[in-house]
């Protein structure tokens, strides 16, 4: 599942000389982009950061509310981010229209989030605050986020929780009635408000009610499994390009239809599924995304994935997706693999102490097992590398490792570790049929959240005027790492206090001159989405999507995953033109364009999956450091650890499409921090 | 299974699916053979097997609905062998195939209720759900209008009560089980999630009248007390929900709702 488990960000502040890197090795990617003009975020005020937010609320232009009725939205995503946006947005009387691919917006993949949601409560008036939420959450981007976002997502994260309490969440409570928190892994307050292990399912089905709370009431209207296959972008009669709609295909009957709008909102996830296996949702796409990327929407720091260590190990070529358990379990289990290669395929109760390899506790001795998640995850895949991984063979190579609750389970009874971790070991056997009471578990790193997404500025608008992103759909809050309870806590405060505030500032500029279906930026999409689909549908090839998706998936695993170099980004890149070139020749997909017909949806899905992988690869051949979720071989300390170039690279990297076949342009947006000091991580 | 010599084979199935091109065409039952399928598959990867090779034959692929498969999100939902979510508590996508055997003969079959109509194949239009929440599951609180979260105590006991109600996935196994096609189970547990909280009180007359008459309006049919909804639910969701249902309706009545 999608955990926001902890994150075991008990790094220790090093205030060590910042390194330097020679300025000849800052371009790997030239031969790939062309330079374009440096950007700035326009939106933000300047001033103390605690007042920035409440100076944009307050300069922020207001809507008549007998003119909200006039101006229309439209929502893409029926996530966190989005479900909250359509209600709140609803509730103040714009007429919403709000889309998911799903058969009901409940079912949007926020629900699968695990762990919990922070906020800067201080209920338990241990030193928390907005500005130490803040603080950790820039530190533990590793400073690449945007100095003025982080807070505000800290500083509205307290209205979330009473929100969500007053919509009847049932979060865990204490004995005498009050919210309960926690603790995740090494931080160092108790923010964390959780609903057992199902936060995010508690979440959505808050914001999904107070969404058809709406419907009822007439503000908003819901189309279900409807996908958006194109954006609507028209020159307004001053010359200004505005989004002003979507094209849409009805899933049911094939009907691609146009929406018209005032202002679109792309609340649509991640794309960790270009990795193909991930822990996303098997429709999970970047298509709406990336069809507003080739609209002229900057898409920012495409290569920032967070691969989760502690998930279940593929158990053979038939994998379709890859299921997470919570981190918690680093709290109690060990990690180890065998010390000899022989000792793999043996059953791990009989391979005696002194041939085991607790490798965390030996290289990282005083963090152990409770290294960060990057940290955790690329020992795994290095232990694997090396021929001492165990668990099934998948294409000849063993990739798991063991997580050993045997002692414990000596230590605190097995009663006890059952009222801890008793779900997860349940989870755990239903899928793999063995009982981790008895024998190891196997864990094994998977993609799990990007924290890359569309280029948004202070108001989460888009480069194209009009259109404005949400949740993990931008870029925004958390640089190049995000920290455990932070996803939902990011899309609610998008959704439910930060969007509703900004996009009025734009519609004040509304009701835009009404577009007909006939102007030709409306035929235009229409054309494009009809071509495609009549494309796939006529190729007449051999291979299946799902045999495309699935090579994508190994090149970006083996090249752009845990472990990135620059020989290996170069490799991947001709890879994917190579696929790309022959997904359009020889996919093979049946049916018909007016019916339901999955294989053609998927195929759509993996053309865009195509096309990200390419960008993802030069955006992190271009970023030769390592910073959070991002590894450059060729940038670490003596010890392996990450190693940031702040001197080259403070800056969010924003790609902008030219056209198929050409570079893309590189847009730098420095970054600078008046609130925060920027400091490197260390482990030892 | 082991083959004498240690190493895994496939089991060979056979099955028994319903296909039907879309809403207004009949359907019927199709038998197809799938060979090769590994014990640790799951019941959705093996129907992705069986799409692979009707692919690969030129035949349309078996549509099924599924997205998180994990368990959560509810998307998924298929009979299988004449029960719901098949032979074990969990969702279809948590259904490992070691709970076949080789050789095997297994019908795969929609949700079939008259309020849950086939869009196609083995997929069905669980609307009816969405627009039962429309009329009152939920509680009424504009962004920006709640009042702090501590200034109302929960007992934990009613937190964790609502809580367990709260976790039902509205993936209408219960519907699909039910021999009358009830949703009372899938309400029962929205009626006593909100009830069970301080902040559901305002409007809990209200919200049982309106969802009920909502259900009925669908084509959902009552509840006779024969409890095959709460044992195919994935989430365990308890027949006694149905009881606070009536009990809810019952009072909302007094009060001349």
């Amino acid at each position: 599942m999608t955990d926001s488990h902890s994150e075991f960000s008990s790094d220790v502040d090093s205030h060590a000389d910042a390194p330097t890197i020679d300025p000849d090795l800052i371009d790997d990617a030239i031969d790939y982009y062309t330079p374009g003009e440096p950007i700035v975020d326009a939106k933000a005020p300047t001033g103390p950061i605690d007042q920035r937010w409440s100076t944009r609320k307050f300069e922020a232009r207001l809507v008549n509310p007998s003119n909200r009725r006039k101006l229309d939205v439209i929502i893409v995503g029926t996530g966190l981010a989005g479900a909250s946006a359509a209600a709140t947005l609803g509730e103040a009387g714009y007429n919403v229209k709000s889309f998911c691919y799903q058969d009901s917006p409940r079912r949007a993949h926020s629900i699968a989030a695990q762990g919990g949601i922070n906020a800067a409560k201080n209920y338990k008036e241990d030193g928390d605050s907005v500005h130490r939420l803040f603080y950790d959450t820039v530190k533990g981007g590793d400073y690449r986020s945007r100095e003025s976002n982080v807070y505000r997502l800290a500083e509205v994260s307290t209205n979330i929780i009473d929100q969500c309490v007053a919509q009847g969440v049932p979060f865990a409570r204490e004995y005498g009635g009050l919210l309960d928190n926690r603790s995740f892994g090494g931080v160092q307050v108790s923010r964390t408000f959780y609903a057992r292990g199902q936060t995010g399912q508690q979440l959505l089905i808050g914001a999904y009610q107070a969404l058809e709370r709406q419907v009822a009431a007439g503000t908003v209207t819901t189309y279900t499994r409807h996908e958006m296959l194109e954006v609507i972008v028209a020159e307004d009669e001053a010359g200004q390009s505005r989004a002003r709609g979507i094209i849409v295909r009805d899933m049911v009957t094939g009907e691609i239809e146009t929406h018209l709008a005032d202002v679109v909102v792309l609340a649509s996830g991640g794309y960790g599924n270009v990795f193909y296996l991930s822990t996303n949702a098997m429709g999970c796409n970047v298509t709406a995304a990336w069809r507003a990327h080739r609209k002229g929407a900057y898409m920012a720091n495409p290569c920032y994935t967070q691969i989760h260590p502690t998930c279940i190990p593929v158990s053979g070529p038939h994998q379709s997706k890859l299921t997470l358990m919570s981190e918690s379990l680093r709290n109690d289990g060990r990690i180890w693999v065998p010390k000899n290669k022989a000792d793999c395929a043996k059953d791990p109760r009989e391979i005696p102490e002194e041939d085991r390899d607790y490798y965390l506790e030996r290289i990282y001795p005083s963090f152990g097992n409770l290294v960060p998640r990057d940290i955790a995850s690329r020992a795994a895949k290095y232990q694997c590398d090396d021929g001492r991984g165990v668990g099934p063979e998948v294409e000849g190579v063993r990739r798991g490792v063991y997580l050993d609750f045997a002692d414990a389970i000596g230590r605190l009874g097995r009663d006890a570790v059952e009222e801890k971790y008793g779900n997860l070991f349940d989870m755990y056997a239903r899928i793999t049929g063995e009982d981790p009471y008895e024998t190891p578990m196997r864990i094994y790193p998977a993609v799990h959240y990007v924290m890359g997404g569309l280029w948004v500025d202070y108001d989460l608008q888009s480069s194209i005027p009009g259109l404005f992103v949400t949740g993990e759909a931008n870029f925004s809050d958390h640089g190049a790492n995000r920290l455990g309870a932070s996803a939902l806590m990011q899309g609610l405060a998008d959704g439910y206090f930060v969007l509703p505030h900004t996009i009025r500032d734009y519609l004040a500029d509304g009701p835009f001159e009404k577009l007909e279906e006939s102007h030709p930026a409306v035929v235009e999409a229409k054309a494009a989405v009809e071509e495609r689909i009549n494309h796939f549908l006529t190729v007449g090839g051999t291979r299946s999507v799902d045999s495309y998706h699935r090579e994508l998936g190994h090149i970006m695993w083996e090249y752009c995953g845990m472990e990135r170099t620059e020989d290996g980004l170069k490799k991947a890149i001709d890879l994917i033109r190579t696929l790309k070139d022959d997904f359009y020749r020889n996919v093979k997909v049946l049916g018909t364009a007016d019916s339901l017909n999955q294989s053609l949806e998927k195929a759509g899905r993996v053309a865009d999956f195509i096309e990200l992988g390419e960008l993802m690869c030069i955006d992190a051949l271009n970023r030769r450091e390592s910073c959070g979720g991002h590894f450059r071989a060729e940038s670490q300390t003596e010890d392996g650890e990450a190693l940031r170039h702040d001197d080259a690279f403070a800056y969010v990297a924003a790609w902008e499409f030219v056209a198929d076949g050409e570079k893309p342009i590189l847009h730098k947006e420095d970054l600078t921090y008046t609130a925060i000091e920027m400091k490197q991580r260390s482990y030892k | 299974m082991s083959a004498p010599d240690g190493t895994k084979t496939g089991m060979k199935l056979t099955l028994n699916i319903w296909r039907q091109p879309d809403a207004t065409s009949p359907g019927k039952m199709h038998t197809y053979q799938v060979e090769d399928v590994s014990e640790d598959m799951s019941f959705l990867e093996m129907l992705d097997v069986l799409n692979e090779q009707l692919n690969a034959a030129g035949e349309d692929p078996v549509a099924f609905d599924s997205d998180c498969r994990e368990g959560i999100c509810g998307m998924c939902g298929l009979m299988i062998n004449g029960q719901a979510h098949g032979p074990v508590t969990t969702t279809t996508c948590q259904l490992h195939m070691r709970s076949f055997k080789d050789g095997e003969t297994i019908t795969i079959e929609p949700w079939r209720a008259d309020a849950f109509p086939v869009l196609k194949d083995l997929v069905v239009d669980r609307g009816a759900f969405d627009r039962i929440i429309q009329q009152g599951g939920y509680i009424s609180v504009n962004t920006g209008s709640a009042p702090e979260a501590h200034s109302v105590q929960v007992p934990k006991e009613d937190a964790d009560r609502a809580f367990d109600m709260a976790t039902c996935i509205g993936c209408g196994a219960c519907v699909a089980a039910c021999p009358n096609g009830s949703a009372s189970l899938f309400m029962g547990a929205k009626i006593t999630h909100l009830g069970q909280l301080p902040q559901g009180q305002a409007e809990r007359d209200k919200r049982v009248v309106n969802m009920v008459a909502q259900h009925d309006h669908e084509g959902f049919g009552g509840c006779t007390n024969i409890g095959e909804c709460t044992s195919a639910c994935p989430k365990e969701i308890p027949l006694d929900v149905i009881s606070q249902l009536n009990k809810d309706l019952r009072t909302a009545m007094k009060h001349g709702r």
